[in-house]
């Protein structure tokens, strides 16, 4: 029996795992457009309580990872060990960039008074409690995904550094990064609908 | 051995093209949130989200260069979040 490795067969289940994300998402966000529907203008109130700046920072945060990921996948093919090695560390420390931005984010929001079942939220609008219910929840949510998607490259790195991910065979790296990538998918769409509603 | 497997390597320069049109894009769309388009607030800054992740999934993710089983099971799920979508605002919009 040879080893072979079936890696279109690989891919294929890691992106059927992706599908079953983003319809897990696309879930939250049907939710997130039915309320907008019915409450607009607490959610354009809501949006403008959120920090536009550390929301932009953070997407080209993401952006750039996602890049240096591609980049990293890249290298390996090219057999650049070093590059790929520096390629995930700096993706590492984007990924890590982002989730300081967003504990000071949330940090802030607890400050004043808004959050899960805070007396704010609770006797205010109704509208505004759903605002921030979606925004804990689907952020709360993504920012999971950052955490898993940054040990599956930190994994990978590790496997990287071993020599165990390389040229021939580097499956393992390709959908983490694929992982990380839909990461910086949703982000895409929470950016606008959260941070920057009208 | 793995003689179909040619995996489509990608140009740091390519990647770095898409990671410039993302960027302009990102400004664009915070610029935008700036102007008040009336009932085509949402829809633009929807359709600028979307050519995002378009760019992002058709060359980070490679979905431009993989087999066909992909590419058509991705575009099943698309499908699938479509219905859920619209099914839902039918009920929301007529009840």
């Amino acid at each position: 029996m040879s080893s072979r490795v079936d890696t279109t067969g690989i891919k294929i289940g890691m992106w059927i795992f992706l599908y079953s994300e983003i319809i897990l998402f696309g879930g939250l966000f049907v939710l997130y457009a039915v309320y907008f529907y019915r409450y607009p203008e607490f959610f354009a109130e809501g949006g403008k309580e959120l920090d536009r700046v550390i929301g932009s920072v953070n997407t080209i945060v993401l952006l750039v990872s996602s890049f240096s990921v591609a980049a990293s996948i890249t290298a390996i093919q090219l057999k650049k060990k070093k590059t790929t090695v520096a390629l995930l560390i700096f993706s590492l420390a984007c990924g890590a960039i982002f989730l300081i931005n967003k504990y000071f984010e949330w940090g802030a929001k607890f400050h004043h008074d808004i959050y899960p079942n805070s007396e704010r939220l609770v006797d205010g609008e109704p509208g505004l409690n759903i605002f921030f219910g979606l925004y804990y929840v689907i952020t709360g949510l993504h920012g999971l995904h950052v955490i898993i998607g940054m040990t599956l490259l930190a994994i990978s790195l590790v496997l990287v550094l071993q020599n165990k991910i390389h040229a021939e065979r580097f499956s393992m790296l390709d959908n983490s990064g694929l992982y990380w990538h839909l990461v910086d998918l949703i982000w895409i769409f929470v950016f606008p609908l959260f941070y920057l509603v009208l | 051995m793995d003689t179909h497997e040619q995996h489509h390597i990608l140009s740091y320069g390519k990647l770095a093209a898409v990671l410039g049109a993302l960027l302009i894009l990102t400004v664009v769309t915070i610029g935008v949130s700036y102007l008040d388009l009336g009932i085509f607030n949402v829809p633009v800054a929807l359709a600028i989200a979307s050519t995002k992740v378009s760019l992002v999934l058709l060359f980070f993710m490679h979905l431009k260069y993989e087999t066909k089983v992909i590419t058509i099971s991705f575009i099943s799920t698309v499908i699938f979040l479509a219905i859920m979508i619209t099914f839902t605002f039918w009920d929301v919009a007529f009840r």
